[in-house]
């Protein structure tokens, strides 16, 4: 009789996997939004609505958008590695790529918003508790303008990946946070950007919360040799589609 | 042609050294004929303040026009751009001062604020509107609020009170539970 393997005792990161998997087998979801309500991440138990949302046509002021402009953003807020006097640590990249409407028409001289974790994983922010060192030539906030075909395009750091509270051991995969805005209020976007191939993104609740498969490829960027920078940076290439009613763009009487 | 729209995810706890920026509450500077204070909690479904919420609002102006004028960030004193952006401090409580919006010519709503909510743990943002109490006809006959029954409605009317500038108006959002704000799935578009 040979003696039984030791058992390998269950994890709370396996409870949660679980749970993931069982929440990918209900019914698909609109658009490929996440639900709201999504037990493997346990915030959204108390911040999520209980009521459905109530169906409204857009008023004409969700019909339009706020309008921003050359003084809104400095051409160096769109480069994260120029804004100290030294350069930041880790992997040079460039991140671009064509905001679009589901018509597929680009989202033209629009803002693009982007915030997100240094090399090693670690928000300049003080409610970041992970030990990891925070780069004081990084701070890992930019902003930039679409052009007249609706492209953006950043250099940045790789963020990191981090560990958070949601469960015990859980590790969010590398992401960059995007804020996007439409010609319409009804197409606002709060999303993230992940890099290809991360092995983290069965095991992450937040990205698991989009369940439909093709959906979650449309948060992966795909790494392009082309946008690469010879000697200088690697590049990703990351189109995004806002949802929501689109509107013609008004006349700007200042833009 | 269609495509399909990129998935939202949630804004998470780290977003306030990029979206929020300075003066991005204030619609117009202190001391404007005619300013408001508009404020009040974010309060999640136990009835816990949220530390941890983005707001935005989207307004027309007094004269019911809808603003097309860049420097939303780079706010310059004068112009007013229609949009503002506050997170929620430790206490759950947010604070904008702008001009109650006018009616917007050829509009089926009374006036309003568009407003939508981000959060740690809110996977996709929550649209909802402010309406004022001071238009009773146009509140009567907005679409939205008359097909709701009337404690829901509740939860759209920004509240008289008061502010040491001027007049306030509190509005309070209630992400679950009891009094839970009515959030908005938009569709379409009323002309
Ligand atoms: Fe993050």
């Amino acid at each position: 009789m040979s003696p039984a393997a030791p058992e390998r005792r269950r994890t709370e990161q396996d409870e949660v996997t679980d749970a993931i998997r069982e929440a990918a087998t209900v019914a698909p979801q609109r658009g490929g939004h996440p639900d709201r309500a999504y037990t493997p991440y346990r915030s959204t138990s108390l911040r999520a609505p209980s009521q459905p949302l109530v169906v409204a046509p857009a008023s004409l002021l969700e019909q339009t958008a706020p309008v921003f402009g050359a003084k809104d953003v400095r051409p160096t807020d769109a480069d994260l590695t120029v804004h100290s006097t030294g350069e930041p640590l880790g992997e040079r990249i460039v991140v671009t790529g064509r905001v679009l409407d589901r018509d597929g028409r680009p989202v033209r001289h629009q803002l693009v918003e982007i915030w997100q974790a240094n090399a090693s994983g670690r928000y300049a922010h003080d409610g970041d508790r992970h030990p990891a060192p925070l780069d004081p030539h990084f701070t890992g906030g930019g902003r930039c303008l679409t052009d007249d075909e609706g492209r953006y395009r950043f250099v940045t750091i790789k963020p990191g990946a981090y560990p958070w509270r949601n469960h015990h051991n859980a590790w969010r995969p590398a992401h960059i946070h995007f804020s996007l805005f439409g010609t319409a209020f009804t197409q606002r976007l709060v999303t993230q950007m992940y890099f290809p191939g991360d092995q983290l993104f069965h095991l992450d609740p937040i990205f698991s919360s989009v369940t439909d498969e093709k959906a979650q490829q449309r948060l992966i960027a795909t790494y392009d040799h082309d946008t690469t920078v010879a000697e200088w940076a690697l590049g990703y290439q990351w189109d995004i589609v806002l949802d929501g009613p689109g509107a013609t763009p008004p006349d700007p009487d200042e833009v | 042609m269609t495509l399909d729209p990129s998935p939202s995810q949630t804004v998470g706890p780290f977003f306030a050294f990029g979206l929020p920026f300075e003066g991005g509450g204030d619609l117009v500077p202190p001391g404007t004929a005619g300013a408001i204070s508009l404020h009040g909690t974010v309060r999640d479904g136990a009835g816990a303040p949220v530390p941890d919420a983005l707001l935005e609002f989207w307004q027309a102006g007094p004269d019911g026009r809808i603003p097309a004028r860049a420097g939303s960030l780079a706010r310059d004193g004068r112009s007013f751009t229609g949009f503002a952006r506050v997170p929620t401090d430790r206490s759950g409580d947010y604070a904008v001062r702008t001009l109650r919006p006018g009616p917007i010519a050829g509009s089926a709503e009374a006036p309003h604020l568009a407003v939508t909510v981000f959060a740690r743990g809110l996977l996709h943002h929550l649209f909802t509107r402010v309406y004022f109490p001071n238009h009773p006809e146009a509140n009567a006959a907005d679409p939205l609020l008359a097909a709701l029954p009337e404690e829901r409605a509740a939860t759209l009317m920004a509240v008289p009170d008061g502010w040491f500038g001027g007049p306030g108006y509190r509005f309070d959002v209630r992400m679950q539970g009891p009094g839970e704000t009515v959030f908005l799935d938009l569709v379409g578009g009323s002309s």
